[in-house]
């Protein structure tokens, strides 16, 4: 057995220790990414499609459930009639308007974002999705909201990165989420997005004129970004939702 | 007959009680305290470190005649890192619903003082399936105190049991709210899960004396 105190054979372990899992990360990593990329593009199409109230929901049953991934695609092209991308004040049409990445729009320079808006036709009625990404406590979270041409939520659909279980990630259930349907995003004319409140007195949500959801106890922060995740993107795509529903 | 010798079977059982990581060496407290808010995370958490622990205890024991001693800690530290990257990134392609879930512990798991202490203290020194032995053990045990704690944290902190309301409706006022009972939203804060871990391991000592330091 070789010494393997000696400097030397420190080093030498360490390079080819680096070398090892570096390349063993990097082949598995590409060789995989095909596979996490279809699973990513169904999980985004589910959660359009669950914010305008596509999915499969049990009444009385306080799980959020998806429509099933070997069906999403069908239902994506039935229900989403129109994927627009706003660019510097013009709408365009664009079929993978799905795809794009609001992150890294929303960091881009006002000219040159692209902002993606879908809109939805379920039993005659029109909705229009919009994406959200924010900050919560510890870090990313995003989600969509459908509204219908009065401004009136329809639906919201809320995920995160790494919210404290039991705490702030309780976003993505449905007691928290489905309070939103039903909640106005103007006040008459004005845009006022919609707070996530602490002493709304208001459990059941039965005040819906008020532009506030109660929110969760022990989340302070994670509902403070939802609230702020609204605010600023929603209000970047109001002009626009005017436009489009004359 | 018995598959394992009794020294094996103490790797194995001794962990769960009088060697607990949590409660007698007061090890992954972190962890404890960050992820016990729910019943589920606290399984899900539990499984991830059985499988980690033990895999990595036999890696790093198949290993140990041949890592520098003056780099090993950082040897241990890639190996385990990596160890969980690939299954996360493996349950992302194969499990996506499953690795969402997940998603939130890797880093944790990484982190947790109880993984590094093994492979420093045990699969450094002994054979691969003593180690494995030594990995189930520990995670078991560590898994264990987290189970207990997030049952009590989400009973009284939300009425709940892997999301089941299984105290009644707290809003509709149904079950045991009907004659005035609240959740205590206290036990859903990390502290919490201090004076729990606290109070079991009280439990333990009162009912094994020899588990009491001398002063």
């Amino acid at each position: 057995m070789a010494n393997t105190d000696k400097n030397s054979y420190t080093i030498i372990f360490a390079i080819a220790m680096v070398l090892i899992v570096g390349s063993l990360l990097a082949f598995v990593s590409s060789s995989l990414k095909p596979t996490i990329q279809v699973n990513e593009k169904f999980e985004k199409q589910q959660n359009i499609l669950y914010a305008m109230g596509v999915n499969e929901n049990v009444e009385g049953d306080g799980a959020a459930i998806f429509v099933a991934t070997d069906k999403v695609e069908a239902e994506f092209s039935k229900y989403i009639k129109k994927q627009l991308v706003i660019q510097n004040g013009e709408i365009k049409s664009d079929t993978a308007a799905y795809l794009i990445d609001l992150k890294s729009e929303l960091n881009k320079d006002k000219n040159e974002r692209r902002l993606p808006l879908f809109v939805g036709e379920k039993e005659n009625k029109d909705y229009y999705i919009i994406p959200l990404y924010g900050k919560g406590l510890w870090d990313a979270i995003w989600g969509f909201v459908a509204v219908d041409e009065n401004f009136v939520v329809q639906g919201v659909y809320f995920d995160h990165k790494g919210e404290t279980p039991g705490l702030g990630a309780n976003i993505k259930q449905r007691y928290f989420m489905d309070d939103f349907t039903g909640e106005e995003i103007m006040q008459g004319t004005k845009y006022a997005g919609i707070t996530v409140a602490k002493g709304n007195n208001d459990p059941l949500n039965e005040r819906k004129g008020d532009n506030k959801v109660d929110a969760l106890a022990g989340a302070t922060i994670t509902g403070n970004g939802v609230t702020a995740m609204i605010n600023s993107t929603v209000k970047l795509y109001v002009p626009y939702l005017k436009e489009i529903k004359i | 007959m018995a598959i394992l010798s009794k020294k094996e079977q103490g790797l194995l059982l001794d962990p769960l009680t009088d060697n607990n990581p949590i409660t007698i060496q007061v090890l992954g407290i972190c962890s404890a305290l960050a992820i016990t808010a729910q019943l589920k995370a606290s399984i899900v958490m539990a499984i991830s470190v059985i499988f980690v622990l033990a895999a990595g205890n036999v890696v790093i024991s198949l290993m140990r005649n041949i890592i520098p001693s003056k780099i090993r800690i950082i040897v241990q530290l890639v190996v385990v890192a990596a160890l969980v990257i690939i299954v996360d990134q493996i349950l992302h392609a194969f499990a996506y619903e499953l690795s969402k879930t997940l998603s939130v512990f890797v880093g944790l798991i990484i982190t947790n003082c109880i993984i590094m202490g093994r492979f420093e203290a045990f699969a450094l020194g002994n054979g691969p399936w003593q180690s494995f032995l030594d990995g189930v053990g520990n995670a078991a045990g560590y898994g264990f105190i987290l189970v207990i704690v997030g049952f009590f944290r989400e009973l009284l902190g939300s009425g709940t049991l892997l999301g089941f309301q299984v105290l009644g409706d707290p809003i509709a006022k149904t079950g045991l709210y009907a004659i005035g009972y609240e959740n205590n939203g206290f036990m859903l804060l990390s502290p919490m899960a201090l004076i729990v871990l606290g109070i079991i391991i009280w439990v333990q000592r009162s009912r094994n004396s020899a588990l009491i330091e001398e002063n």
